[in-house]
């Protein structure tokens, strides 16, 4: 009896300590879910979480950016951007992985330990040089340098993400389907695709969170208002900083964090998953 | 040719089919720009004219220099900058990652939504939503002094405008993202074999003991990853810092990062060919660095028998 009251004791205690720190680790993010809500000029005179005066008018002030081109743009470029390497990824990082995975060919575990190596490789490396390809093909201002890099298979993790996955299907549905006639084609398609549902969606999820939140490229290649994109368009709000466009900025800012949470939330096994495979087995 | 030769050559041809569009990738947007911008850090490159040769000059300016081309003092202090920021902010953040994974790695009913609440900061921190949020936090009036005012009567500074505090803002901001270390250590906990700490603690064992003994050499290969993993990320930080400081590294370049230096030297004032030098030079300082950590690790890291 007395063992288990010391028991729920120190649980208790346990969760008190991890509710109280995780509590401290949220309130920025929950004070500036309330700052979108304050008039402007009350957002800096109390560090308190509940609004004293709630109002919307944040939004639609914020909506409408600054300058001619408002968030409805920004919103629907970071998606077009999104949704095209979230599909690039998915394709052509599978076909890849599933070749290294699976396939019989010469040179294969050489080139395999070359594309880990480029995971490792730092990105500024290649940045300069593909800045000027990009230019020579008149491509600066568009989306195209962020996109088309994506559908050659070049974010090595989540191809080393699919590979582990991959290698832990069972081969006999390989060989059965081979029986059946099935070609490497085929086996892809209809075996390994379809198993590869969950690893599917771990690329999903973080090409699209990354693609959201990739400032660099955005940076370096949107050079038009109207081609900006989400965080771009925040970036405007910071250059023309005065008082009154900080409940639209902040408002704005809410908005912007809102489809990574919503993925998270609803997909959340997936990302503990994808995080937890490639690191055990890394 | 044989009927067995021609037979292995269609089976790497069609294998080699599905290989394609990655093999196209590595030559034209990895291998070539590498040998490329290798060749580009040894010329004087303003984009709009064909890059002029100039041999070493570019790596003489970084870290020699003499009268006629002076030493670049600020790519010396973004080096210092990024060694400071990735030397304090990577171990504390896998400390904080590893605590934290050992509290939560009990029998506890709401485990799934601790994970989740915790891993947040890490999910929307690279973002600039957040990155302006803690400009604000930080701020001389902002939300941070505004506490310590009114708690506690002081007059504090504004942190990203002081020289002496701007970088720890950005450390902070970092260790506050420790989501991912922390779930790939809460899972490598949940692996360790419960026995080992029953048996131990029958030895007589306490926490610590057990902590240095079991818990710390079976996760040390996961420690190891971790650590490579976020050297080699931390070193290449460049939104918190851009924002944070407006794009200037300022104030006074306390918050240049190594990327932001060689974005504004290359894209700022177009001197490509010495910001490539500067990504050379940066692939050096990451290799040798991954390479000591797996050296050190050989002796620290225990792969155990099993897996």
């Amino acid at each position: 009896m007395k063992r288990r009251s010391l028991r729920l004791l120190h649980s208790s205690v346990t969760n008190l300590i991890i509710i109280v720190l995780g509590a401290g680790m949220l309130y920025p993010i929950a004070w500036l879910v309330s700052a979108a809500f304050k008039p402007s000029n009350a957002i800096f005179t109390s560090a308190s979480l509940i609004p004293k005066e709630i109002t919307f008018e944040n939004f639609p002030m914020g909506w409408k950016g600054i300058g001619i081109v408002g968030f409805d743009t920004f919103f629907l470029n970071s998606f077009i951007i999104c949704a095209l390497c979230v599909l690039a990824n998915v394709v052509f990082c599978s076909l890849t992985a599933y070749a290294f995975a699976r396939l019989r060919f010469a040179g294969r575990n050489i080139w395999f330990a070359v594309m880990l190596l480029t995971w490792m490789l730092p990105a500024h490396v290649t940045t300069i040089p593909r800045y000027i390809i990009f230019r020579s093909f008149g491509w600066l201002d568009s989306i195209l340098p962020i996109v088309v890099p994506k559908m050659f298979a070049t974010d090595a993790f989540f191809i080393f993400l699919l590979v582990q996955f991959i290698r832990s299907l069972p081969k006999e549905l390989d060989e059965s389907a081979l029986i059946d006639g099935c070609g490497k084609w085929g086996i892809f398609r209809r075996i390994i695709m379809p198993l590869t549902v969950p690893a599917l969606i771990t690329t999903v999820l973080f090409t699209f969170l990354w693609t959201w939140d990739d400032f660099f490229n955005q940076l370096l290649y949107l050079n038009s208002p109207p081609k900006y994109t989400v965080p771009m368009g925040l970036r405007l709000f910071i250059d023309s900083s005065g008082i009154s466009s900080w409940g639209p900025m902040f408002a704005m800012s809410v908005l912007s964090l809102i489809p990574s949470f919503i993925l998270f939330f609803s997909l959340q096994k997936y990302f503990v998953q994808g995080i937890s495979t490639t690191g055990i087995k890394g | 040719m044989t009927r067995s030769v021609q037979r292995a050559v269609r089976e790497n041809a069609t294998s080699y089919a599905f290989l394609i569009p990655w093999l196209l990738g590595f030559f034209v947007l990895t291998l070539y720009p590498m040998i490329y911008s290798l060749y580009l850090s040894f010329t004087d490159f303003n984009i709009l004219q064909p890059p002029k040769w100039i041999g070493i000059r570019n790596y003489f300016i970084m870290f020699a220099g003499n009268d006629q081309f002076p030493k670049d003092q600020r790519f010396l202090n973004s080096l210092s900058v990024t060694f400071r920021y990735v030397f304090i902010a990577v171990p504390l953040k896998l400390v904080f990652a590893l605590a934290v994974a050992m509290l939560m790695n009990q029998k506890l009913k709401l485990m799934p939504l601790y994970r989740a609440v915790y891993y947040i900061p890490t999910l929307l921190g690279g973002s600039v939503a957040i990155a302006v949020l803690w400009r604000r936090l930080f701020a001389g009036d902002g939300v941070l002094n505004m506490i310590l005012r009114g708690a506690f009567n002081l007059d504090p500074p504004s942190w990203i405008s002081n020289p002496g505090y701007a970088l720890y803002t950005l450390i902070l901001l970092a260790v506050w993202q420790f989501g991912s270390p922390m779930i790939i250590f809460l899972a490598g906990l949940k692996q360790i074999p419960q026995e080992y700490y029953e048996a131990s603690s029958i030895d007589g064992a306490g926490k610590v003991r057990q902590f240095f003994a079991i818990t710390m050499p079976a996760l040390s290969p996961i420690i190891f990853f971790n650590l490579v993993m976020q050297m080699i990320t931390a070193f290449q930080s460049f939104t918190q810092a851009f924002i944070i400081s407006g794009g200037s590294g300022g104030p006074l370049d306390s918050t240049m990062f190594y990327s932001l230096y060689l974005y504004i030297k290359g894209f700022g004032f177009s001197e490509m060919g010495y910001a490539s030098a500067m990504a050379w030079v940066l692939l050096v300082i990451i290799a040798a660095l991954t390479a000591l950590t797996f050296k050190a690790s050989g002796s620290l890291v225990s792969y155990g028998s099993g897996e």
